[in-house]
């Protein structure tokens, strides 16, 4: 094998860090307050409150790229390589603020200010990238940032007047060489030693995953980072494959479009949202900023989860996987990785290389909608997703898939069939509906009841025809008051 | 004494002028320190507590050997090792430490685990080998009241002769509105520092909203005086009520652990823990029976309120009577009985929460409006309108307080004219009927919230004020901070009063060895309470200075002029900083305690009669809201309030107080849904699962306004408390989704749908009313 490191190196305020062999899963907010940085908050330990938001930086196409991503759930090791910013980080103690904390002080944007380094960093990546502070924009910016004082509205205003802000200097980030790869071995004080690998290459995965069959795959730690800190499991060899070169490619072959696995949902957003506007806005509504800047549409489909959002429409798209084992490739429709709950058709040692999503032919039909409590930075109750083409007025290649129905994502066979060669009419449509019955017997749990998931499921269907009709009835997502 | 230069007309930073909370610029910077962020003394110990997996179980066996022989592990504490009191509980000794015998929600605490980190401690506690003997459990307020479960008697409010006036009502119309609770999901969990000191000294720095009561609590647990325990909060990541009693368990614990170890312990729970482990607001069940005439004026109402309270009476009596309080919201009930009934279950006790069960009681009130408006086929407003208080005699309450203040008729019209009410909605009925899958609703709701805490003996308040001799000032006094700005509206009054500039006056950390014997942060009294207490205090130092100042330039005290940073009087004049300076040098003391007691309160609790309140803050609100008729799916997406705080200590934290509380009320009546399982066990014990407001659910268009006038009471400044009323001009999200169903029916039938209004039951109540209506 080649030669590797052992020592996790980034940067920080200008300083290189250099961590021997740490604790494979000790978390960047762990170390940030171990180490006295106290401005990164805990506030859920699961990714969802963004108090403990920080920011990376890496090279990306020669120029640097900030990701706002949640430390709580993020791995020290996985930040190898790059610049890691705090609220601290923005201004010298009694110093100047940055543009970015002055206005959130202008507007009155901190009341208790426990989540308010956390709407800092949030903002502040939004602000390196030189991104425009539009509405819609800094709602989604901020969408995985929860605050529970100020309403919202003076982080906003922040939002929208931190560009007006006379411009500070700031450092450039200097990405350390990320020269070989890092290999990682932990003596656990519980005992036993643990691994930490992040391969370069496809080939180095290969032999690692060879060597290590029951090693646990970790992408964005947005799922697994869970593992550690809320189920407590000890994860005995990590194989960290984002620094998998080949997998971080999207390739347009022409007639589809071929996602590595590692590629976070931020990286394929332009390229999945140019397939249909319905898939840029599900993924958009997937998990928040921060969780789309590290989760990866191959670690949503790994993961097996029955309320993935991005299996359902990658179903109805006829998407399949390449998996690799030791550099045997099969392909596998996505819809036949699910077997059952919690179980996936992949080998000890086998990995999602890529996935292929075939470019809808011209005239297809496609929609998919979400249905979750809150609008953005919820896990769906129902995910939906139906494509079909058109042959000479009848429907042809249905594909009716759902999210939250059933125990794995799952396609509506007699729904299908109901639709399958029928013009696509109201009738045929409440027949689909009607035959979903025969589909599905989803489960009540916190999220909401069975009753309400067949009910719904059944009417996004209705709404996917009403859709394409003459005149659509408006999308309630973002719904303004009514203009007088 | 000489003539003063730089004169300016008036300080920086005094009463009625909006700045920026103190904290600010260090809540930016990330230096803003919280419990957790404390540097940790060496040699500083991590506690995990174990919790219970039971709703309601004999505890037949706890072997805690594997957490015992856990990595890291140091020690491990139950209910046996507490030197002093079993209890937590505030008010009532129901709320053990760790568990004996018994367990009476999932989630309680059996044991704690101390061990080098956090991590390991955590571990650990899931280690325990517990075998349990299950009891009948009472999950829901119909299984507690099957089976006769409650916390006291059932208590009643009554006015007139409500049965008598429901006979003979023209009209008459039964119902009931089904309330969930509410996470106070505060940012920063419940966390607790404690440091042994000499002899049995304990200081603890802890997140919570009354201190006293900590130190209190930990002192009898401890089985040590009080004055060997200080408790020191500087400032919480959030509060909302959950810390005003809750933080007194892990306060505890870690003392308790402290002292054993004589190492200083920290807990900081975990989320989940925290969601399991801490009370929440009360769920509430309302079922009315009111009579009413042709015009929707209310005769009479029959009210009966039924709350989960949880395992413990926490602070559930006098929530449950504030909710009794509050079922009159802004109206004139003419004749009226209200039933209430404190429901025992096996789960967590439920606890205070902003509103503190107002937002329950008016929850009730206001869905009457929307029932006799719907069944009279009149906009609800003019039904509201008709109901408000008035002259007398129509301006007597259920608990026989006199309304004095009654500003809701002219803020509703107010409001009613700058939210272009009426002509939106006749465009949201025309917009509905040409509208298949989306409908709109609107809705203006009042609110009156009365002020003071209803227990009359927590009306009270100290400070603490220190002049040195540079001029600068440290204040200190018994309320707290969470957020909400009281500490800048207390340095406010003070700078005011001593007129110097708010940066001359030091914000300090809350401390019982400061203050003594103080009432909580909370019923939104803070600012009005210590408001009034520091600025006696600053008071009595002035007119130490005044008198100094009199004999020095030779003139009546009365004749001194406090201005701009300086002392006049007879032509003379001198800096606050020198008079200060000679006031050390004639030997005059500059220091002072402060104290305040409001006036006018008593209540009779065994009659629920009396004033109870010192006065009412008002306010209104039009919400606008849009529903997705084939999914439920709802969003707001106008609000206008107009809002009452009195003349504004600092009109700029008092709108923050009223934009979050609103958001936090929406997310009440909308998103935030506590599911617990059959068995007891809460579901959504993380932001993964329970959702508060994001960004994106602020209405895009939301207009704030204060009401312009000033309290008629004496408070401090002539202002109004804010932390708590805002939060139930939500309820008009409620009543707008209400109309938005209703329109599914042509307005003719009333919809059946609880809160919170998630996308499920919106979607499941506009299904019903079109099977009503046959449509």
């Amino acid at each position: 094998m080649a030669a590797t490191r052992d020592t996790v190196r980034f940067r920080l305020d200008g300083a290189l860090h250099e961590v021997r062999n740490p604790d494979p899963t000790l978390t960047v907010l762990r170390w940030l307050r171990i180490n006295g940085r106290m401005g990164t908050k805990e506030g859920c330990a699961e990714g969802d409150c963004g108090a403990c938001t920080v920011v990376l930086a890496e090279m990306g196409d020669g120029k640097p790229v900030f990701r706002a991503v949640n430390a709580c759930i993020l791995f020290l090791p996985m930040i190898d390589g790059m610049t890691l910013y705090t609220a601290e980080s923005l201004s010298a103690a009694n110093g100047p603020l940055h543009p970015v904390q002055q206005a959130m002080v202008d507007l009155g944007g901190s009341q208790c200010g426990f989540c308010t380094p956390g709407f800092v960093m949030s903002l502040y990546a939004h602000y390196r990238n030189g991104a425009v502070a539009d509405e819609d924009t800094l709602r989604d910016v901020l969408a995985g940032n929860l605050c529970r004082c100020t309403g919202y509205g003076p982080i906003l205003a922040a939002g929208r007047a931190m560009g007006g802000y006379p411009n500070t200097t700031e450092a450039v980030p200097d990405p350390v060489e990320a020269d070989v790869m890092l290999a990682l071995t932990h003596s656990d004080v519980r005992g036993g030693t643990r691994r930490f690998f992040a391969p370069h290459s496809i080939k180095e995965l290969e032999e690692i995953s060879a060597a290590h069959p029951q090693a646990t795959y970790v992408a964005g730690a947005t799922d697994v980072g869970l593992l550690v800190t809320k189920k407590l499991q000890v994860l005995q060899t990590i194989i960290l494959v984002n620094k998998v070169v080949e997998l971080r490619r999207i390739v347009d072959t022409g007639t589809a479009l071929e996602i590595g696995a590692s590629v976070r949902y931020t990286e394929a957003f332009a390229a999945l949202a140019s397939l249909h506007p319905d898939l840029g806005e599900l993924l958009r509504r997937l998990g928040s900023v921060q969780v789309r800047n590290s989760g990866t549409i191959g670690g949503n489909i790994a993961n097996g989860s029955p309320i993935g959002d991005s299996p359902p429409p990658l179903i109805a798209l006829d998407a399949s996987i390449v998996l690799n084992k030791c550099g045997a490739r099969r392909t596998l429709p996505l819809d036949k990785f699910f077997l059952s709950y919690g179980k996936q058709d992949r080998a000890p040692g086998e990995f999602i290389e890529k996935i292929v999503i075939p470019k809808p032919a011209p005239g297809t039909v496609f929609r998919t909608y979400k249905l979750s409590k809150r609008f953005d930075q919820d896990i769906s109750a129902v995910c939906a997703a139906i494509a079909f083409g058109n042959h000479k007025g009848a429907a042809r290649d249905v594909r009716v898939v759902f999210g939250g129905m059933a125990a794995t994502p799952k396609r509506a066979a007699h729904a299908e069939a109901a639709l399958e060669g029928k013009p696509w009419t109201e009738p045929y449509v409440r027949a689909a509906m009607a035959a979903m019955e025969q589909d599905f017997t989803p489960l009540t749990d916190m999220r909401a009841s069975a009753r309400y998931r067949m009910e719904a499921a059944k009417n996004l269907l209705l709404r996917a025809w009403l859709e394409t009709a003459a005149t659509p009835p408006a999308r309630i997502a973002r719904a303004k008051a009514l203009a007088l | 004494m000489n003539k003063v230069e730089n004169f300016r007309p008036r300080i920086e930073g005094g009463v009625g002028e909006a700045i920026v909370h103190d904290s600010a610029h260090k809540h930016v910077a990330g230096r803003a320190l919280y419990v957790d962020d404390i540097p940790e003394p060496p040699g500083t110990l991590h506690l995990a507590l174990g919790l219970s997996a039971r709703a309601h179980a004999r505890i037949v066996s706890m072997d805690l050997s594997k957490v015992r022989a856990a990595a890291g592990v140091v020690a491990v504490f139950t209910h046996a090792d507490i030197p002093g009191e079993n209890n937590v509980g505030p008010v009532f000794k129901d709320d053990p430490l760790f568990a004996v015998d018994v367990v009476e929600y999932v989630g309680q605490a059996m044991f704690a685990v101390v061990a080098d980190t956090r991590e390991l401690a955590r571990a650990a506690a899931r280690l325990a080998d517990i075998s349990y003997e299950d009891r009948p459990a009472a999950i829901t307020i119909a299984q507690a009241a099957a089976a006769n479960l409650e916390l006291e008697t059932p208590q009643r409010m009554t006015l007139g002769d409500a049965s008598a006036a429901l006979a003979r009502a023209r009209h008459r119309l039964k119902g009931k509105l089904v309330m969930g609770g509410q996470d106070h999901f505060y940012l920063e969990g419940q966390v607790s520092l404690a440091v042994p000191g000499e002899d049995r000294d304990m200081l603890i720095h802890s997140s919570t909203q009354h201190p006293s009561e900590m130190q209190r609590l930990v002192a009898h647990v401890l089985n040590i005086p009080h004055n060997a325990v200080t408790i020191e909060v500087r400032r919480m990541g959030g509060g909302f009520g959950g810390k005003e009693t809750q933080g007194a368990l892990p306060a505890a614990a870690a003392g308790l652990a402290a002292a054993k170890l004589r190492r200083p312990v920290k807990v900081c729970l975990d989320r989940d823990d925290d969601m399991e482990l801490t009370g929440k607001r009360h769920d509430f069940e309302i079922e009315y029976d009111v009579g009413f005439g042709d015009d929707g004026r209310l005769d009479g109402i029959e009210t009966i309120l039924s709350s989960r309270c949880g395992y413990s009476a926490d602070l559930s009596l006098a929530i449950n009577d504030r909710a009794m309080f509050h079922s009159d919201n802004a109206y004139f009930l003419n004749n009226a009985s209200l039933l209430s009934h404190r429901r025992k279950t096996h789960t967590v006790s439920n606890t205070a929460f902003r509103g503190f069960g107002g937002p329950q009681g008016m929850m009730g009130i206001e869905r009457v409006m929307d029932a006799i408006a719907i069944h009279l086929g009149k906009d609800p407003l003019d039904v509201r309108k008709v109901n408000l208080y008035g002259d007398a005699p129509r301006n007597v309450t259920p608990y026989h307080q006199t309304v004095e203040d009654n500003l809701a008729p002219d803020l509703i019209a107010a409001l009613e004219k700058s939210s272009d009410y009426r002509r939106r909605r006749a465009a949201i009925v025309a917009f509905n009927a040409n509208s298949t899958v989306t409908k709109r609703g609107i809705a203006l709701t009042p609110v009156k919230f009365g002020i003071s805490f209803t227990t009359t003996f927590l009306n009270q308040a100290g400070a603490l004020v220190h002049v040195y001799t540079d001029g600068s000032v440290h204040l200190n006094h018994g309320g707290t901070e969470m957020g909400q700005g009281l500490s800048i509206k207390v340095a406010q009054v003070v700078a005011e009063e001593f007129q110097i500039d708010l940066s001359q006056v030091k914000i300090t950390a809350t401390t019982t060895g400061k203050v003594p014997n103080t009432s909580a942060t909370a019923a939104s009294a803070g600012a009005d309470l210590n408001g009034m207490a520091a600025q006696d205090a600053a008071r009595t130092i002035k007119k130490r200075m005044t008198a100094l100042a009199a004999e020095k330039f030779s003139c009546a005290p009365a004749d001194i002029v406090f201005r701009a940073g300086r002392v006049e009087g007879n032509g003379h004049a001198m800096t606050f900083a020198e008079l200060a300076r000679a006031a050390h040098l004639a030997r005059v003391s500059l220091s002072s305690t402060g104290y305040y007691a409001t006036p006018k309160i008593y209540y009779d609790r065994t009659m629920h009669r009396g004033r109870p309140f010192f006065y009412y803050a008002y306010g209104a609100a039009v919400s606008e809201v849009i529903i997705d008729t084939l999914t439920g799916e709802n969003r707001v997406t106008r609000v206008d309030i107009l809002h009452d705080v009195g003349k504004s200590l600092n009109p700029a934290i008092d709108l923050g107080q009223i934009e979050g509380g609103f958001i936090q009320g929406m997310g009440w009546l909308t998103t935030e849904e506590l599911v617990f399982s059959d068995t007891g066990k809460l579901l959504t014990h993380a932001p993964s699962t329970y959702k508060i407001p994001a960004a994106s659910d602020r209405p895009e268009i939301f207009n704030i306004a204060l009401w312009d006038g000033q309290n008629r009471e004496h408070t401090i400044h002539r202002s109004k408390a804010v932390g708590e009323p805002p939060l139930m001009l939500a309820i008009s999200v409620f009543s707008a989704l209400t109309d938005a169903v209703a329109s599914v029916g042509d307005y003719k039938l009333m919809p059946n749908f609880d809160a919170p209004a998630t996308p499920e039951r919106v979607l499941f109540a506009v299904e019903d009313v079109r099977r009503r209506s046959g449509a």
